[in-house]
């Protein structure tokens, strides 16, 4: 009979194993998926995992697709994860990206066509601002009167979805669009285009703001008293408590930094690859972030990691989808045993697994 | 705008219809949650029992066999979630959350050549002359089974936590899970039938949506409703009867805003069918500030986001009847504090049955 026991601390090896563990048994489960599906398993696979970065058919044009799918995941889950370690759960990132979008897209729509350097920073700053303001919905009314911060950002998605309808359809309809919804092309408008750093890197501003969150983030936890806070809040609550740590103030700022963040992903999405506001901006990147998160085990250096990993599944899952004409959902299906796989495993690095007489401890919860 | 094309009573049939996928979910959620465990996979298992409610209905012609596949879809997809959180001891909030992920994943993969096509219809019960009586033969006898049988489930579930042996031994567990331990009840047993029956009644649910209230296949198409299900658990107090009070006044709303669109109101369509989602985050909010009363019937270990598990603040002292107790513990704990449910464990460990 198998018992759990638990370890004093997690299991530092076991920490850095499970998610490449995760990985390997939801390529072998998600093979199982491909043979019930009717493909060959290892086409499929090599496929995603492969071919958008060493086939010569598709990488050149696959390759630079990784930064810019990347960039947004890793932007969102850097700022969840801070949340996250704290016990905040803010699952609305795909709401506060969409108002962060909006918000810029209104900036640069304001100043349309004016050509000034300042129109890109403020609509940064915009998209940092909606998404910051929309996260504050649910953190306030979690301070204020102990609402469950996780259905309302949750259900706010749903209302940013509704508002993105209406943008499109409505107030922010292209004039000169024929009556089509959509709004103007804000990556056409020179003074508000977020354009590739790099020829056929992949790299557009997005990118850079990616990088220097992670940076932020990691000093944040490490070398900050607010980080310490986080950490403690989220391992020890009475004790964080007694160190005089507000969980007010906290919830204020977990939330505020992770709206920012999908805010600032939205613009850079917005007035990059998505070009224009439309119903169907937004791709999941908010849902898809949070599998990143735990996959990156909540640290900034794994988020990176696992950033690139999950936008290779996407880039790949495109590529499945045009040659094996596999279905668009089989790469969601994919990224969900993802994330089921690195909570079961999980158990390997919280408890040892032992091999015992049952005994009637074992029954207890 | 005509407010004449609204008739009440066709509006109020109708929102029975629009409340039961959400009252089945919530009924179920809520006795996960007096199991003390918190499953955020509804919208995950309904849109699974949606689509294999759909395909199953579609492909053998039969609703009835259908909604039976749905409840089993369900079941077994919150066994996942059962086996993560009570076998290999996961995190609660982030196993809900990969359900409903994955959920939403393998619907839309299952569903693919469903979209589009008619389901059978699912007959309405026939009740003779009572569904031509006026007024009240529209509202009360002029619906399918399952409209009749969510509200039967509710009065049940309601019997059943609180009359019967079985049910006050789940409260037990959810109460306080060492002290059921100590009287040897088996709570992990308790715990995951208890995530089970949740995901039947998620599935049953959702292929009520697909199949009887759309009725039709689309990706997504539960759009929340898991969500506000889970919403309307907090709502009723976990209490069924106020489930199905919530229930048929979110589904009131829902019609009546639909309505409105259909009626040619002024305000756009998008701001609209913002309405339940907006309406269901005023609730929330109107039913956490006023603790003290929803306390009263909250599972003590129900183990509530931000309220990490194993945190002995408040539950491990005596809670006096007074309710400056309540509002003290709360000013003092602030959000990482946990409800105040000692007392109830007490009552219930000796109203509970005696271990000789």
């Amino acid at each position: 009979m198998l018992r759990l026991e638990k370890r004093p601390s997690p299991s530092k090896a076991w920490n850095y194993a499970t998610p490449v563990l995760a990985v390997l048994l939801t390529m072998v489960a998600g093979g199982v998926l491909f043979v019930i599906l009717g493909k060959n398993p290892f086409e499929a696979i090599k496929l995603i995992f492969w071919d958008p970065l060493f086939s010569e058919q598709f990488a050149a044009y696959s390759r630079p697709q990784l930064l810019v799918k990347a960039g947004p995941l890793i932007l969102i889950a850097v700022g969840l994860s801070v949340g996250f370690r704290a016990g905040i759960w803010n699952i609305g990132a795909e709401g506060q990206y969409i108002i962060g979008a909006l918000c810029a897209a209104a900036v640069a729509l304001a100043f349309y066509p004016a050509d000034s350097v300042l129109v890109f920073p403020l609509m940064i700053l915009a998209g940092a601002a909606g998404g910051w303001a929309w996260a504050m919905i649910p953190a306030i009314l979690k301070t204020r009167f102990n609402t469950n911060e996780i259905l309302v950002s949750l259900l706010l998605v749903y209302v940013a979805e509704k508002l993105l309808a209406a943008a499109a359809t409505g107030f922010m309809r292209n004039p000169d669009g024929a009556g089509f919804p959509g709004s103007r092309n804000i990556h056409q408008y020179g003074a508000a285009s977020n354009m590739e750093l790099f020829a056929n890197s992949g790299l557009h501003w997005g990118g850079v703001a990616a990088f220097i969150a992670v940076l932020f983030t990691y000093l944040l936890l490490q070398r900050h008293i607010l980080g310490f806070h986080v950490r403690l809040a989220g391992q020890a609550p009475r004790a964080a408590r007694f160190a005089g740590v507000a969980p007010a103030r906290l919830v204020l700022m977990c939330m505020g930094l992770s709206g920012a963040f999908a805010g600032m992903a939205g613009m850079f999405e917005l007035a990059g690859p998505a070009r224009l506001i439309s119903i169907d901006f937004n791709a999941g990147y908010g849902f898809t972030a949070i599998i990143v998160a735990f996959l990156g085990r909540l640290h900034p250096v794994g988020i990176v990691l696992a950033g690139l990993l999950l936008a290779l599944t996407y880039i790949g899952g495109e590529l499945a989808q045009f040659m094996l004409n596999l279905p668009a959902a089989a790469i969601q299906v994919f990224q969900g045993m993802l994330l089921f796989f690195l909570l079961a495993l999980d158990v390997l690095s919280n408890y040892r697994i032992r091999l015992a007489a049952p005994s009637r401890s074992s029954e207890a919860a | 705008m005509d407010f004449g094309a609204i008739n009440p009573v066709v509006l109020v049939a109708s929102l029975m219809v629009a409340a039961t996928p959400i009252l089945l979910a919530a009924i179920g959620e809520l006795v996960v949650e007096k199991a003390g465990v918190l499953n955020l996979g509804v919208e995950g298992m309904m849109i699974t029992g949606a689509v294999s409610g759909f395909a199953v209905a579609v492909t053998t012609g039969s609703p009835a066999l259908g909604m039976l596949a749905a409840i089993v879809a369900g079941a077994a997809l919150s066994l996942i979630f059962a086996v993560l959180t009570q076998v290999l001891m996961a995190n609660q909030v982030a196993s809900g959350l990969a359900l409903t992920l994955f959920g939403l994943g393998f619907s839309a993969l299952l569903g693919q050549s469903f979209v589009g096509i008619v389901p059978p219809r699912t007959e309405k019960l026939n009740f003779g002359f009572l569904s031509d009586l006026p007024v009240v033969g529209r509202i009360l006898f002029s619906h399918d089974i399952l409209v009749y049988a969510s509200i039967l489930l509710t009065a049940a579930v309601w019997y059943w936590l609180t009359y019967t042996r079985s049910g006050r031994v789940l409260r037990a567990v959810g109460e306080n899970h060492d002290s059921a331990h100590a009287l040897g009840y088996k709570v992990k047993r308790v715990r995951i039938l208890a995530i089970a029956f949740g995901g039947a009644c998620a599935g049953l649910g959702g292929a009520y949506l697909s199949l009887v209230r759309v009725p039709q296949w689309t990706e997504g198409m539960t759009a929340g409703a898991g969500w506000i299900a889970l919403a309307l658990v907090v709502f009723a107090s976990w209490r069924p009867w106020r489930a199905l009070l919530g229930a048929y006044l979110f589904g009131g709303i829902t019609v009546l805003q639909l309505n409105l669109q259909a009626a040619g109101f002024q305000i756009p369509v998008e701001y609209l069918s913002m309405s339940p989602y907006l309406i269901t985050i005023l609730v929330l909010v109107v039913m956490s500030s006023s603790r003290a009363r929803t306390t009263l019937s909250a599972p003590g270990r129900w183990v509530g986001p931000s309220m990490p598990p194993g945190d002995p603040g408040i539950t491990k002292r005596p809670c006096p009847e007074n309710r400056e107790y309540v509002h003290e513990t709360q000013r003092t704990s602030g959000h990482l504090g946990r409800r105040a449910g000692s007392r109830r464990a007490d009552r219930l460990g000796r109203a509970g049955p005696s271990r000789r």
